[in-house]
């Protein structure tokens, strides 16, 4: 009875515009009336690997020892834009909402560079970079917190690297975002690794970025040693990945600029 | 009211989407490696199925037969995105690792063919049931899988030690195999295989005979 008024070209129209109008009323006020609560996460995910990377945060934790939250221990940190080829503060770009892999890949706000200066395999090189720092009483800088990335095996790997006050020695590292193999490359999140880290010394008699990972460090006490970190086994290329992204990050077409600037004072 | 509990609780066992039926296997793969992720997933298919199903149940006396795929696509690819802004805004760790997991429900064979297969021809209650308990089938095999991964492949369950890691300082050394994909086919074949040594009447029957082995000359 139903069937030939059910399959007509009439109720065909109908049903196919009433489903698509209710779909898509539905998704749409989902995405809209959700979105603050998701760019709220977003950011505060954020704040909180800049403090896991300053070791200022444990994984996972949203407090820390003193039962401070995320909010109130990333108040202590400063945000501030770098030009990272002049290394010079960029007062005129506003951190705020400032989105550096954004800008990244936009033309007019990045250089591509090739593969012989892309250690790191990041493709493109933003003109202006992201630091958050933090100030002790005085207002000189306690730690410094820069956004690093670049390929390990299986894809980019995000992260953040935290300078003690010298500019020149690692407080910490960690990495947000990777999709490198669980158990190996993957072990990249681990903090036993992590916390070698720390004490590591960023540059070579040079002046030019030293970072190794090694198997088998340099004895005790020598100045090999200072520079190296462990590898991580069974993940060679992960490894490489990150001594080369850590060493591009810190060097000239890093941030090795605004740091040298700033260890000389003329920022 | 015992169609209703059959309808409910058939697919945990008996009629299981991933042991018998061998839909929806895909996802089980990919996301048994931790128990956490395997518990909102598990959540998620559930719900994605159940109200697909009842939306498309109480449609169905309108659903020109001609466009009624895309129409029942259209109902779950809108729940899938409902539900993973849902995880976005509500669960943001977890929707960092699952996202393109939870986008890939809608491939989920379970849901569509329990829209086709049994939300087409009943009432939306019964539907609304046939979804939950097939999610529920789906669930307790994930979450059998994902008991057995985790604590094998990183000495931890919902993220607590439970085997302390050679990597950690302590003894076990991880099997990395099972973080591996290929472990949980392994798995899942083995628990196919217990289930159905278990309920016989799950084994089916051959789809052809082989011959006997022939003497060479018969083929000559």
């Amino acid at each position: 009875m139903s069937q030939p008024k059910r399959d007509g070209i009439g109720n065909i129209l109908l049903v196919a515009v009433a489903v698509c109008l209710v779909c898509s009323i539905l998704v749409s006020g989902a995405a809209v009336a959700l979105k603050p609560v998701q760019k709220a996460n977003q950011v505060l995910d954020q704040k909180k690997n800049v403090l896991i990377a300053a070791g200022l945060l444990a994984e996972g934790a949203t407090e820390d020892a003193a039962g401070r939250g995320v909010e109130a221990l990333f108040a202590d940190f400063e945000t501030r834009v770098v030009d990272l080829r002049t290394g010079r503060y960029a007062d005129d770009v506003d951190a705020q909402g400032f989105d550096q892999l954004r800008t990244a890949a936009d033309p007019s706000r990045s250089t591509a560079l090739a593969t012989a200066e892309d250690p790191a395999t990041i493709k493109r090189l933003e003109h202006y970079g992201l630091v958050y720092l933090k100030r002790d009483e005085s207002g000189a800088i306690e730690t410094a917190v820069l956004p690093i990335r670049g390929y390990g095996l299986w894809g980019t790997l995000y992260g953040y690297l935290a300078l003690d006050n010298d500019l020149e020695t690692v407080a910490g590292i960690g990495f947000y975002q990777h999709k490198e193999t669980p158990g190996l490359g993957g072990e990249v999140e681990n903090p036993r690794w992590k916390a070698q880290w720390a004490g590591v010394s960023l540059f070579g008699d040079d002046g030019a970025p030293a970072v190794a990972l090694v198997k088998g460090k340099a004895p005790e006490g020598s100045d090999a040693r200072s520079h190296q970190v462990d590898a991580l086994s069974g993940a060679t290329m992960t490894s490489r990945g990150v001594q080369n992204l850590v060493n591009f990050w810190v060097g000239e077409r890093g941030y090795g600029t605004w740091l040298e600037n700033l260890r000389g004072g003329r920022v | 009211m015992a169609r209703s509990k059959e309808v409910l609780f058939n697919p945990i066992l008996d009629n299981n989407p991933i042991a018998l039926q061998v839909l929806g296997i895909c996802s089980a793969l990919a996301v048994t490696v931790s128990m956490a992720n395997t518990l909102v997933m598990c959540a998620a298919v559930t719900a994605v199925t159940a109200f697909s199903s009842l939306f498309i149940s109480m449609l169905r006396n309108y659903m020109p037969s001609s466009i009624r795929i895309i129409v029942q696509m259209t109902i779950i690819a809108s729940l899938v995105i409902v539900v993973d802004q849902l995880l976005q805004a509500y669960a943001f760790a977890i929707s960092k690792t699952l996202s393109v997991f939870v986008g890939l429900i809608i491939t989920n064979c379970i849901v569509l063919g329990r829209a086709e297969g049994f939300a087409m021809q009943n009432p939306p209650g019964l539907s609304f049931l046939d979804g939950i308990g097939n999610g529920l089938g789906y669930s307790a095999l994930l979450v059998t899988v994902a008991l057995i991964r985790e604590p094998l492949g990183a000495g931890t369950l919902m993220g607590y030690e439970i085997l302390p890691t050679v990597n950690n300082g302590g003894w076990y050394v991880p099997n990395g195999l099972m973080l591996l994909a290929p472990s949980a086919f392994f798995i899942i074949g083995l628990l196919i295989w217990a289930l159905r040594s278990w309920k016989r009447e799950q084994v089916e029957s051959a789809d052809y005979e082989i011959a006997d082995n022939i003497q060479y000359r018969e083929a000559l």
